[in-house]
């Protein structure tokens, strides 16, 4: 498998929203706009490369039965390290994340790609790995975030183009599952055409 | 490639330096972006006193009154303008809000009427019980929003209740819950400052 297609994969063939529905979580519940979903995605990519590149080196050092362990504190390590700098630097995104952002630690994607991925393989090509799989999320997340905030609010990356409120519903709960069920269609059939 | 053996001390020695490895980071990372922490939540409610109070010269966070009531404590920031106060941004909670905690900046004049009011922090519905924050229910035509039917207004006559409770606040349409819980954070505001006040009269004299 070339790097190029080791890289491409998050994007569409194996995009950890729209097809392998994982990290679901801070999927349906930060993409209330563009921006969080933007942030988001891209906290996680920060994640993502940093555990794989480390499982990746550590790989031959630990023992199979406390490999999971290892590697959540590693993955609950740089989670920590992303919450503080973004509280230092971008309070605003901080705030609107909140919660999500400690969660990012039990997201099945990063866990997923370190036990999946980076402990089978070396340090360059997990280290691509985790960062086409986290811009795939982030794209995701922003697309989702992009089609509900147009739909919700009216506005895209915060610039209003109509007045009042849009259909409130889609920046609800709801409106998350409505969402991303059709972007996920959309996105499968793109798939199938080209396979 | 070898997978090293599981054995006992194998497992214990690798948590270990693994999580010690980790810890030690994370105390670098802490250390380095403490101050910018505390920095940027300072800016945030400097900017939020800066909101709800009329113009000042001070440095409100220095003056800092404290005042426990209820289930949390009311903060209370003094601005002046060289010797005479232009007004007081007390900090207030509820926890009658639609999803719990609400926190607001509620700003004073000296004779007791109501500034102006910003909201620190919420988890209301996106949509309509977020109207109480000013940006939220903007209108450009008016220049005023749901918010602005405080300002000015003295709660000695100004009934801090929504209309359904016979009070004189119109309510957020489909969220009477969170401006009801508005109105109970504005009114213990309202009712700390009046508590402190007594206290430094009698202080005086």
């Amino acid at each position: 498998m070339s790097q190029w297609k080791n890289f491409s994969k998050g994007f569409f063939k194996e995009n950890a929203v729209f097809v392998l529905l994982l990290g679901l979580c801070p999927t349906l519940g930060v993409t209330t706009s563009a921006f969080n979903g933007l942030g988001m995605g891209l906290a996680t990519t920060f994640v993502l490369v940093g555990s794989n590149i480390v499982v990746s080196l550590i790989k031959s050092f630990i023992p199979d039965k406390v490999r999971i362990p290892s590697f959540i504190v590693i993955i609950a390590s740089f989670v920590t390290i992303v919450e503080l700098v973004m509280q230092a630097y971008v309070p605003d995104l901080f705030a609107a994340l909140g919660l999500f952002i400690p969660l990012i630690v039990v997201n099945c994607l990063v866990l997923g790609r370190a036990e999946a991925f980076a402990s089978k393989n070396n340090l360059v090509t997990s280290a691509i790995d985790g960062l086409g799989m986290g811009l795939g999320f982030s794209m995701a997340l922003t697309i989702l975030g992009a089609v509900r905030e147009i739909l919700g609010s009216g506005s895209i990356f915060g610039f209003k183009f109509i007045q009042g409120d849009g259909m409130i519903v889609f920046i609800l709960a709801p409106g998350a599952f409505f969402a991303l069920a059709y972007l996920v269609v959309i996105v499968n059939k793109i798939n199938k055409k080209q396979a | 490639m070898a997978k090293k053996e599981s054995t006992f001390i194998s497992m214990v020695f690798t948590l270990f330096l693994v999580t010690l490895f980790a810890s030690a980071a994370l105390a670098l990372v802490y250390e380095a972006t403490k101050e910018p922490i505390a920095e940027a939540k300072r800016l945030k409610k400097m900017n939020a006193i800066g909101e709800v109070v009329p113009d000042f010269d001070n440095d409100p966070g220095v003056e800092v009154k404290k005042l426990g009531m209820g289930k949390d404590t009311l903060y209370f920031y003094h601005a002046r303008m060289g010797d005479s106060v232009t007004g007081i941004a007390v900090e207030t909670y509820t926890y009658t809000g639609f999803s719990g905690l609400v926190k607001l900046m509620v700003g004073f004049r000296p004779d007791g009427s109501i500034h102006n009011i910003s909201v620190l922090e919420h988890a209301e519905t996106p949509g309509l019980g977020d109207k109480m924050i000013r940006e939220k229910s903007f209108d450009k035509k008016t220049g005023l929003s749901w918010s602005s039917q405080f300002e000015g207004k003295d709660p000695q006559e100004y009934l801090l209740k929504v209309k359904q409770d016979d009070g004189d606040v119109d309510a957020i349409t489909a969220a009477t819950i969170t401006s009801r819980a508005f109105c109970d954070a504005v009114q213990r505001a309202y009712d700390g400052l009046q508590e402190i006040d007594g206290t430094e009269e009698q202080k005086s004299e």
